[in-house]
């Protein structure tokens, strides 16, 4: 490639090169980024969902558990003409109504603030743990290492469906089961189950990395054992945990549909000023029942969930090609 | 490799002991009496002390978990409240609709995914290949229940061509021998059943088998692609053999390898499949069974339907990765 083109074609690029402005390696994977259609699209999308989510009371007509319309009526989305004005659509009810009379629509919306959290949050402890126990994991060696990756095999080899449907079932009335509408024990179950491919990834990282020559250089003035994790591997081995994060919040979102979906999700609140009302996996479990009735019960929540799994894989793919160059050498 | 097979069975024991301490702590630890938890409405002193007995609830707890362990090894997973069943043969009675859902999902995944991946990566950068990966990452993120109810508004409640879920017609009367309707149905002559099974089949069968269809044909097309640019392919061709016999004799032959891998491994993960597919289709196999027992309370059921699935799934696992160091020897050296 490089000894076909002209010698001033490469001066001119070279000079180029020379005027650009100074960029790190992260605003390289950023401009990487945006370059990729689908991952933008992707981000675009996960946008909105997080606006819905954070502005549910303001951008949502009611609240998920109010009922504007009490009867069992199953009014209709707002485009469909029965002939019946009980189940013709209204446009005061966009998506039309469940069988209590809630609004589809709201529901829907009030539905991503939990997708969201449940997205989010995990993910955060996750890496958090992950990090740490791999941390340790590489850098101790010996019998440490050796307890935490036999630990790690155990996990790893545990159905995690039935994980959670143990976990769930069997502590979902409890006091622990009850702090934020069950989300809290959710948190801890995906957690439990998932810190371990972070800590194998992070591991993996820390033994390849210390023995590289700047570690080395760290460890001669005199740097401390935490300040050589902290300052020089953690930085250094941030690009794929990244990518791992952004797959593991689709995988949050769908655990969480799934749970909600067989009736082992969040609590259904009674209070209508609760932060979290519903969820989509309990909007399609219901939907399911009224399949023929008010298919948009259904619809609704199975397009959102679609559009955001769609979206991180995209942004998730995007990342990794974008970090990639980073990422050489490294494994 | 008998070493490598030992050292590999021993991990298991960790995994099983793990598993077993989970199940059987589990209705240990739901607050309250169990016993009154899972009668609920039906909770008399005297149905609540036989539960507590049947349970073994009265004794301690370290005899309690031996006691279980000592019945699971010999077989026995305890007997369902409801119903007074046991469960071990109630397991034996629907595993074998789990199996014949699975085995439909494995040949739908193979018989598309291979030979999209080997297409996309022969045609690589064709309309072929961006629209067979489009699909591809889609399907791999679409959920198997999303994908189940989709499938079911479509094709049963807009199009009714084919039915919602269950393995037969409702009013069909149909004696199975192993409960795998598709052998009973040819060894008993009957080729409606036949029909009928296979359309039963075909919604539960493809959304279970659409995220491993997915993964293959992905997988399939970079294993192809790496094989694709080694210098024995341009000799191949060099010598003026014809694409087909390129493509299969030479490529495909070393490409087969991450494949299996990966089919190895989706075996193991369509068991968890199975359990939201027969919930979103109303299939009577085991993981069904499960989520039924979860709703009615039915711990006996739970626990040992949940020790079963985790025990196939490990062995699964376990045979999958000693096949694997059969296949290529340098794993086991790692």
């Amino acid at each position: 490639m490089t000894d076909s083109a002209s010698t001033s074609k490469v001066d001119a690029s070279f000079s180029q090169l020379l005027s650009r402005k100074p960029t790190n390696l992260w605003q390289d994977a950023w401009h990487r980024l945006l370059k990729n259609r689908a991952s933008v699209l992707g981000m675009c999308v996960i946008g909105f969902f997080a606006l819905l989510a954070i502005f549910a009371p303001v951008i949502a007509p009611y609240t998920a558990l109010a009922v504007p319309l009490p009867s069992n009526t199953l009014r209709q989305a707002a485009w469909v003409n029965t002939g019946n004005p009980a189940t013709t659509g209204d446009w005061r009810f966009p998506l039309g109504t469940d069988t209590v009379g809630h609004d589809v629509l709201s529901q829907v919306i009030w539905g991503a603030r939990t997708s969201m959290v449940v997205g989010f949050i995990p993910m955060v402890l996750i890496i958090t743990l992950g990090t740490i126990i791999g941390l340790i994991s590489g850098f101790a060696g010996g019998w440490v290492d050796n307890f935490l990756m036999r630990l790690t095999d155990v996990v790893y080899a545990f159905p995690d469906l039935l994980f959670f449907i143990i976990v769930m079932s069997a502590l979902r009335d409890t006091p622990i089961g009850a702090l934020l509408n069950g989300l809290f024990l959710l948190f801890a179950a995906l957690s439990i189950v998932n810190w371990v491919g972070v800590a194998r990834l992070v591991r993996g990282q820390v033994l390849s990395l210390k023995e590289k020559e700047f570690v080395e250089a760290a460890r001669m003035v005199g740097a401390s054992n935490a300040r050589i994790m902290l300052r020089h591997i953690l930085p250094n081995s941030l690009a794929p945990i990244i990518v791992v994060a952004a797959f593991l919040i689709p995988g949050a979102i769908l655990t969480e549909a799934f749970l909600g979906f067989i009736g082992l999700g969040i609590r259904p609140a009674s209070d209508p000023s609760a932060i979290f009302q519903t969820s989509w996996g309990m909007l399609l479990l219901w939907g399911k029942d009224a399949i023929r009735g008010q298919p948009w019960l259904l619809f609704a929540p199975a397009i959102c969930i679609a559009l955001i799994m769609l979206s991180f894989t995209f942004v998730g793919d995007g990342l990794r090609d974008a970090l990639d160059p980073m990422m050489k050498g490294t494994n | 490799m008998l070493r490598y097979v030992i050292k590999r069975v021993l991990t298991i024991v960790p995994v099983i002991l793990g598993v077993s301490i989970l199940v059987f702590g589990f209705i240990r630890v739901i607050p309250g009496d169990v016993a009154t938890v899972m009668l609920g409405e039906r909770a008399t002193p005297e149905n609540v002390a036989r539960i507590r007995e049947q349970l073994g609830l009265t004794k301690p707890l370290y005899e309690q978990y031996l006691i279980f362990m000592g019945n699971a090894l010999r077989g026995d997973l305890g007997t369902s409240v409801l119903r007074g069943e046991p469960v071990t043969q109630e397991i034996i009675r629907r595993f074998p609709a789990t199996i014949e859902l699975t085995l439909g999902a494995i040949l739908i995944a193979l018989v598309v995914g291979i030979p999209a991946g080997i297409i996309s990566a022969v045609r690589r950068g064709t309309w072929f290949d961006s629209l067979s990966m489009l699909v591809a990452l889609t399907g791999v993120s679409m959920p198997i229940f999303w994908l189940g109810l989709m499938l079911i508004l479509l094709f049963s409640v807009f199009l009714h061509i084919l039915p919602t879920g269950a393995r037969l017609d409702g009013a069909t009367r149909f004696e199975p021998i192993t409960n795998l309707l598709l052998l009973d149905s040819l060894l008993k002559g009957n080729i409606g059943i036949f029909f009928q099974t296979l359309r039963h089949l075909a919604l539960p069968a493809i959304a279970l088998g659409t995220i491993p269809m997915a993964i293959i044909a992905r997988m399939t097309r970079s294993a192809m692609l790496e094989v694709l640019n080694q210098d024995y392919i341009r000799t191949a061709h060099a010598k003026g053999l014809k694409e087909r016999a390129v493509v299969i004799n030479h490529a495909l032959r070393n490409a087969w390898l991450p494949v299996i891998t990966v089919v190895g491994l989706q075996v193991g993960r369509l068991l968890s499949g199975a359990i939201l597919t027969e919930t979103v289709f109303s299939w009577p196999g085991i993981g069904r069974w499960l989520v039924d027992a979860i709703y009615a309370r039915d711990f006996p059921i739970v626990q040992g339907v949940t020790l079963f699935i985790a025990i196939i799934f490990v062995g699964v696992n376990l045979v999958v990765d000693i096949l694997y160091a059969w296949v290529d020897p340098r794993i086991k050296f790692e």
